[in-house]
């Protein structure tokens, strides 16, 4: 039945080695035309590297890659550019120090001439009106200004942007990481309607739901091989779960009711917009869930309690120490030139201190036991943090936050774009800390990872509108707060 | 459920305000400027005159064309310590082969400029640190200075003491030249479509090879521009002072950066602003000895309080960058 539709692309046996690793071991991968593919796997499946295959921005140890039914020998980012093949990286592309309309003209060479500049802010002003309306954005922002959400949107929206070259395929990885339910809605409904007029999708996410709704077909990927491929009908959550491996045991433990005591008081915030008496408060053992669009003043009142832990702050009273773990973990999180050990170590210099140098014996012993406590996979703690995939330098983040004295642990959405038998690690880790009697503050975009929280406060433009028990927290209530007028 | 109208949404908050401190910091080279002509202004009210500002930014020029030099490889995330001394060698080229024999004058600069070229792409392809290749250039520069003129000594060609002679009615002629060359670049770099791919490779050089271009060309680009400004700076500078010397251009190494950086640019991430790096010349050029001399500074310690002063502006400008954050 598949076979009826023209394939845009198709790998034949592709392989790809990094050193000793194989990172694709002999993949079988095709997209048809008005196809929306989903591809699910674990961090370091390999998905992002065939994806990049399928970009041309690395080039296969081995197999064959045909578009359109014909073989190409020597594939290429600007021969995939040629033939209508774009992809939306899951590292944001966008160059810091350029305006939005600056950015679009890099991914297009045809814009020339004396109005380009105008050209440019039209196309990429109109794409965003199309598939965000009220985003909010001007053709004239510099991207490094914008929000990490923002950024994302243009940069999706960029790559929908139609000049010279044709479009046929966009490769979206992780396009909804860093976007609210809102704005993720809008992009995926967007991609239906992309793909019903014709055109083809390859959409990677960790989010299973998305994938199930709307894509076409799944392909499912674990340890650089295709393990399961059919229409998206014929799986369901657990069963994508399955294929993927590795995550059955974990299976939703956070149900269990935990004992309902209260500890001892440590954090009580204020949010500074805040009029009415509505605060966050936070015991030890809890796990504080701080949910609503993103963008709505969660991550600033993390950052204030985080700032009022040093230096008193009105309307803010915090009883212990704290650590964050920061969410953009590229800008906020990772010193890029150091080891895993120091960048966990970093947190904990006091402990690890010999006379006034740092012991690089204790630095070593508390990387090496965060390594098997948080199942961090390196073969060695002294690599560089960018030897890493993604979701392991996350880990190394949440061990440097949980390695320290720190009783309280602010966590600003540090899942986004972490495969699911990670977060699931992270999730028992989290729930076996504050059953230690640790406080956990967790803003998250994503509402499931709010069944983990004792208690969740919905924010609204800067302010808390809603405080929900674990036992009457829905989907339909957060997003009722997040969009309803007053609480 | 309805959507939420843009207007309620909290924007531009943050973006507002780094948008703010980015005004402030575009405008901090135009206020150091103004601040030390008042200084000297009050100073000596005469200087600032037709007479007084030929004078005084005489050397402004070469300094400002070394400064956009400079802009260039920083605006690709490099250093250039050769500068100073490439401009050295052009001027010793300059005041010799390049009157006594044009054609071989000719083919030695342009060759320069090739060699800047060169230099780009081996820092590209060997991933070589620029500060050292450069940093070892200088050397090679100098050492070339030498043997072309080993004491100092030389002509500038004629036509170029004409040109550098110019007097426009109005306006002093440092000043239009100053103009001319932060408006030629502004447009080059800033308003063209190849300029945004040449910041762009400054700003996220892995998006820019993802979205097929050729990081070897930016990168060869931006050093032959460098090559290319480097050049007028040195024919400039012999054109005012007439004759030239192997060391006459080693200051601007330093000169060049901490303009660049006064100019609002920064060391990474391709932020450069070419009317801030002209400004930020003038102003070094003015502080560095007419404010000087005015305040009865004596020659002995003028070049320490030149020093003072750069600290000075440049901590003003650190200031107010980290209020961005």
């Amino acid at each position: 039945m598949l076979q009826a539709i023209a394939d845009i692309v198709r790998l034949d046996g592709a392989e790809k080695h990094f050193g000793a690793v194989r990172a694709l071991n002999g993949v079988d991968f095709h997209v048809g035309a008005g196809e929306c593919v989903g591809l699910v796997g674990h961090n370091g499946a390999g998905k992002s590297t065939l994806m990049h295959m399928v970009a041309g921005t690395l080039r296969p140890d081995g197999g064959q890659i045909a578009v359109r039914g014909n073989q190409e020998a020597a594939y290429s980012v600007a021969r995939a550019l040629e033939l209508g093949i774009r992809c939306v990286f899951q590292e944001l592309s966008l160059c810091p120090n350029l305006s939005v309309a600056e950015n679009t003209r890099i991914n297009h060479p045809s814009l020339l001439g004396f109005s380009w500049r105008r050209k440019a802010a039209d196309l990429i002003q109109a794409k965003l009106d199309e598939i965000f309306p009220d985003h909010g954005i001007s053709a004239d922002d510099i991207a490094g200004d914008l929000s990490i959400g923002r950024r994302q949107m243009v940069e999706v929206a960029r790559a929908f942007t139609l000049t010279r070259e044709p479009l046929h395929l966009v490769i979206l990885d992780e396009p909804t990481s860093s976007l609210d339910a809102h704005t993720a809605g809008q992009l995926l409904a967007f991609v239906r309607r992309f793909v019903a007029s014709g055109g083809s999708c390859i959409l990677i996410s960790h989010v299973l739901g998305e994938v199930l709704q709307n894509a076409d077909r799944i392909v499912v990927m674990r340890d650089g091989k295709v393990v399961a491929a059919d229409a998206a009908g014929a799986f369901d959550r657990d069963k994508l779960v399955a294929a993927m491996g590795g995550a059955e045991g974990h299976q939703r433990t956070a149900k269990e009711t935990r004992k309902a005591e209260a500890g001892a008081l440590r954090v009580r915030a204020r949010p500074a917009r805040q009029q009415d008496g509505k605060e966050l408060v936070a015991r030890a053992g809890e796990i504080i869930g701080l949910a609503g669009l993103a963008g709505h003043g969660q991550t600033d009142l993390l950052l204030a309690i985080f700032s009022a832990a040093s230096r008193a702050k009105a309307g803010i009273e915090v009883t212990a120490p704290v650590a964050l773990v920061a969410g953009d973990r590229q800008s906020d999180g990772i010193f890029a030139q150091w080891s895993i050990a120091q960048n966990i170590g970093i947190r904990s210099l006091a402990r690890l201190r010999n006379g006034l140098l740092i012991s690089p014996q204790r630095e070593a012993e508390l990387a090496e036991f965060w390594k098997k406590k948080i199942g961090i996979r390196t073969p060695d703690m002294s690599n560089n943090i960018y030897s890493l995939s993604g979701g392991n330098q996350q880990k190394a983040l949440f061990a440097r936050a949980l390695g320290s004295d720190a009783e309280i642990v602010l966590m600003d959405d540090p899942m986004r774009g972490v495969d699911i038998g990670t977060k699931l690690e992270v999730y028992d880790l989290v729930r076996e800390e504050a059953a230690k009697g640790r406080t956990f503050l967790w803003y998250t975009t994503e509402t499931e990872e709010l069944d983990n929280c004792d208690h969740v406060y919905v924010f609204k433009n800067g302010r808390i509108v809603a405080n929900l028990r674990r036992d009457e927290l829905t989907e339909e209530k957060i997003i009722q707060s997040s969009f309803g007028d007053a609480a | 459920m309805t959507a939420i109208a843009p207007g309620t949404l909290p924007k531009s908050s943050p973006r507002g305000s780094a948008a703010r401190a980015r005004m402030l910091r575009s405008l901090l080279p135009a206020l150091s400027l103004a601040l030390v002509l008042m200084a000297i202004a009050w100073l000596n009210p005469r200087a600032i005159s037709y007479f007084g500002f030929n004078l005084m930014l005489n050397l402004a020029i070469p300094i400002a064309l070394a400064t956009i030099a400079q802009m260039f490889v920083i605006a690709g995330n490099e250093l250039d310590l050769s500068i100073g001394t490439f401009v050295g060698f052009v001027g010793c080229v300059t005041a010799t082969w390049l009157r006594d024999a044009p054609l071989i004058g000719i083919a030695v600069v342009v060759g320069s400029i090739a060699v800047y070229a060169l230099l780009g792409a081996l820092i590209h392809l060997r991933n070589l640190p620029s500060i050292v290749v450069t940093l070892g250039m200088s050397f090679v520069w100098q050492g070339l200075a030498i043997l072309i003129l080993p004491k100092p000594g030389g002509k500038a060609p004629d036509w170029l003491l004409a040109i550098m002679a110019f007097k426009p009615p109005y306006i002093p002629f440092p000043i239009l030249a100053a103009l001319l060359i932060a408006i030629v670049v502004h447009f080059g770099l800033m308003r063209t479509s190849y300029g945004v791919i040449l910041r762009g490779s400054g700003g996220n050089a892995a998006a820019l090879r993802r979205a097929g271009w050729s990081l070897l060309r930016t990168k060869i680009v931006l050093f032959a521009l460098t090559g290319v400004f480097g050049v007028l700076s040195g024919m400039a500078l012999i054109g005012i002072t007439t004759s030239a010397d192997a060391n006459i251009g080693n200051g601007y190494t330093l000169l060049s950066i901490a303009g660049v950086i006064l100019g609002g640019g920064e060391f990474v991430g391709g932020r450069v602003s070419p009317i801030g790096a002209v400004l930020g010349a003038l102003t070094l050029a003015l502080a560095a000895s007419p404010l000087l001399t005015f305040m009865h500074i004596p020659p002995d310690w003028q070049v320490a309080a030149n020093g003072a002063i750069l600290i000075i502006v440049l901590a003003a400008r650190v200031l107010i960058s980290r209020r961005e954050r």
